[in-house]
């Protein structure tokens, strides 16, 4: 597609059915609207810390669409999309944002490091770019399995300047293993611009060092992403050998709520992509074109994703926080050894002499 | 052209001399056969892999050093991609295999700590149990000989520092067999710091111990020789020279109690406390460093827990040199835990 939602070549529509098309804008725009509220509520002492996905959610929906449920995906901190794509449901994303009983993580994870064994995502790990050979490993174990999975590892053009990044891409090769490489290309490394990031020619020029078949789409167009990512997964699964996708895409957003990105780049080059080149607007470009969506629906969606969002956002608020007795102690190992056992008791006895004394209500019981 | 480094091996060891049918026959006539600890090790080896087909092994080596590795008999160029393929180690067991990741030597870990102890030790508990990563790191570990400083570190504290790993450290062969079934049967990220210089040593394995269901329990220490006047802990390669000085300080009538720990974390202190309690006298011997070592851990627990009151002096640790390793042999041999120095500390803390 081009910036106004017209397809190029007819011969690369992937011809994507409209329900499809619609859950992929669907999911976008719902991402968005999550991003804006759950960032909102970091800047108002809800929850420590938030990243926002602006600008990149084509690279998310546009490859997560191409992927069987069953592939598993190893991301980056960046790829909540994914995730959202396959059904994660809102109160999931908040109650792991806000750490409250209802997180499948138990409150042990910081902000956006979600995580869901039933949907295929790995839970995100910070320290970058170790999910790389991670990712590797686990498509050698899926390739023994010998089953019809695949494994996609997503990463920035930062997080492939680590060493990991090197060793993950070789061993990948050498082991034969089905995996799709994606890397998210928007510009930045926190406030490291990709020309002090690197001096050739991006990531994807790197792939074929390693014996990788790789690629460098367009990541804002949805489209493209989506047939790169079908087209390396299947010859990844059939052939059993490596494929690197590299999506030139842009972080509209600041990295984290730790971050002020005007303090590295102007406020003129964030507003032309995010006016000129969105994934969200080429692709509603595109639905308008072909009479799938109008203004109505737009409005109608808006305010009912936006009701969803804030539905959800209340209630995560409201819920109390996982309980210290039983998750203070626990999953440390796969049995809880005595001395944690101990300890945990420990805790329980002084609750019921002290308890009184403790905010104990904004925790579950 | 090189050879391919860093490869995975699912496969059959290379014999080694006096196999497994010389043994056997050894026992059948009722003499206890000698087994080296590499042997043991390879045993374990083979016993697991064939036991479950999710376990196989990851890792490069050396293949000869005056003939002390060939665990494993791998061939191999000396490669530090570490990071790389302990990371796919993790990766796999996330994915529901049970890898053995061999290191060269624990120095090398530390490329790879990252993927250890952020990845492998934290995300059972991150994950809230939904990722178990049922892997062992396992090869040798602290000094060796003549290898220097960047060889010879004791990561026994480094590791048993972690909630989420656990730390076994072997000595005799039926340790060496023992904990790592245990560890490889183990749902839990398990450390193995095996030495170097114990691979090619014999020790007496019982019929028991040849078993294939032979396991020793992760976190209980053994005493292997009772006493009464002074308690030695110790674990790894000076358990054999603990029980060295025992020898020699039997021969003074002071009976010396010397307890394996086999396993760094979880420690098994209840089997010191009880010793303490009998003895009144506490020596602690490492390879490691002093600071914040393994034995600054059992003095602190000792003093914590109720073997405190029967302590008749304060407990003194025997440990490697707070030095960088040094290279030269005789600086070297200054420089880790001797019999002598073990058979000083005794009698410094029994005051004769």
């Amino acid at each position: 597609m081009d910036r106004q939602g017209h397809i190029l070549n007819p011969h690369e529509d992937p011809q994507l059915p409209k329900e499809l098309v619609l859950k992929l804008y669907k999911t976008m725009t719902l991402l968005n609207t999550m991003d804006r509220i759950l960032y909102e509520s970091q800047r108002q002492g809800r929850i420590s810390f938030y990243m926002t996905n602006y600008g990149e959610e084509g690279t998310h929906v546009g490859s997560a669409a191409a992927l069987d449920d069953t592939d598993l995906v190893f991301g980056q901190y960046r790829e909540a999309g994914v995730l959202m794509y396959r059904g994660y449901p809102l109160d999931l994303f908040m109650a792991q944002c806000y750490g409250n009983t209802s997180d499948p993580g138990k409150g042990r994870q910081m902000p956006v490091h979600y995580g869901c064994r039933e949907r295929h995502f790995v839970t995100i790990s910070s320290p970058l770019a170790t999910q790389i050979p991670q990712a590797v490993g686990a498509a050698y174990a899926i390739k023994r399995a010998d089953a019809n999975r695949a494994v996609i590892c997503y990463f920035g053009e930062g997080a492939a300047s680590e060493g990991d990044a090197h060793a993950g891409f070789n061993f990948a090769a050498t082991l034969e293993c089905p995996i799709v490489f994606f890397c998210r290309n928007n510009g930045y490394a926190i406030s490291t611009p990709t020309s002090e990031q690197y001096r050739g020619d991006g990531i994807a020029a790197r792939g074929p060092g390693y014996g990788l078949l790789s690629i460098r789409v367009d990541g804002n167009d949805v489209f493209a992403v989506y047939n790169a990512t079908k087209e390396a997964r299947r010859r990844a699964v059939a052939e059993n050998q490596p494929f690197l996708i590299e999506a030139m895409t842009y972080r509209i957003g600041h990295h984290s709520t730790s971050d002020d990105s005007s303090a590295y780049r102007s406020v003129d080059e964030v507003n032309y992509w995010d006016k000129q080149d969105h994934p969200i607007s080429r692709l509603r470009h595109h639905m308008l074109n072909r009479g799938w969506w109008d203004d109505e629906q737009e409005k109608a969606w808006r305010k009912s994703s936006r009701r969803k969002v804030m539905e959800a956002f209340e209630q995560a608020e409201r819920k109390p926080k996982p309980s210290p007795q039983q998750h203070l102690f626990s999953d440390v190992y796969r049995e809880m050894p005595p001395h944690l056992r101990k300890q945990r008791a420990a805790l329980e006895r002084h609750l019921q002499h002290y308890g009184e004394h403790y905010p104990l209500e904004h925790f579950e019981k | 052209f090189p050879a391919p480094s860093g490869r995975v091996r699912a496969g059959r060891r290379l014999p080694s001399p006096g196999g497994v049918t010389a043994r056997r026959g050894l026992a059948r006539l009722g003499v206890a056969p000698q087994v080296t600890v590499r042997d043991a090790l390879n045993q374990a080896l083979d016993e697991e892999l064939e036991r479950d087909e999710r376990v196989f092994l990851l890792g490069e080596e050396v293949a000869q050093y005056d003939g002390a590795y060939k665990v494993r008999g791998l061939r191999g160029q000396e490669d530090h991609r570490h990071m790389g393929f302990t990371g796919i180690a993790v990766g796999a067991a996330m994915a529901g295999l049970r890898p053995v990741c061999e290191f060269m030597t624990f120095n090398f870990s530390m490329q790879a700590i990252d993927q250890v102890i952020n990845s492998a030790a934290k995300t059972c508990y991150m994950s809230a149990g939904a990722i178990p990563v049922p892997i062992v790191f396992r090869g040798p570990n602290g000094a060796s000989a003549g290898v220097a400083a960047q060889h010879s570190q004791c990561f026994a504290a480094w590791y048993g520092h972690c909630p989420g790993l656990k730390v076994v450290s072997p000595w005799s062969s039926e340790d060496a067999k023992g904990l790592l079934k245990a560890a490889i049967r183990d749902d839990n990220p398990v450390v193995m710091l095996e030495n170097e210089l114990l691979y090619g040593v014999p020790f007496e394995m019982s019929e028991q111990a040849q078993s294939k269901d032979f396991v020793v329990p992760i976190g209980k220490a053994k005493i292997e020789r009772e006493g009464t006047h002074v308690t030695l802990v110790s674990h790894s390669r000076p358990v054999g020279h603990c029980l060295e000085a025992a020898a020699v300080l039997a021969k003074e009538g002071v009976e010396c109690e010397v307890i394996n720990l086999r396993t760094i974390r979880p420690m098994d202190i209840e089997t010191v406390e009880a010793s303490v309690i009998k003895t009144n006298h506490l020596v602690t011997v490492e390879g490691g460093w002093p600071q914040f070592g393994v034995g600054a851990e059992i003095c602190a627990r000792i003093m914590e827990g109720s073997a405190f009151n029967y302590l008749d002096a304060p407990a003194v640790r025997v440990t490697g040199a707070d030095v960088p390793m040094p290279y030269a042999k005789i600086l070297e041999d200054n420089c880790i835990p001797q019999v002598k120095d073990i058979i000083f500390a005794v009698k410094k803390t029994l005051n004769i």
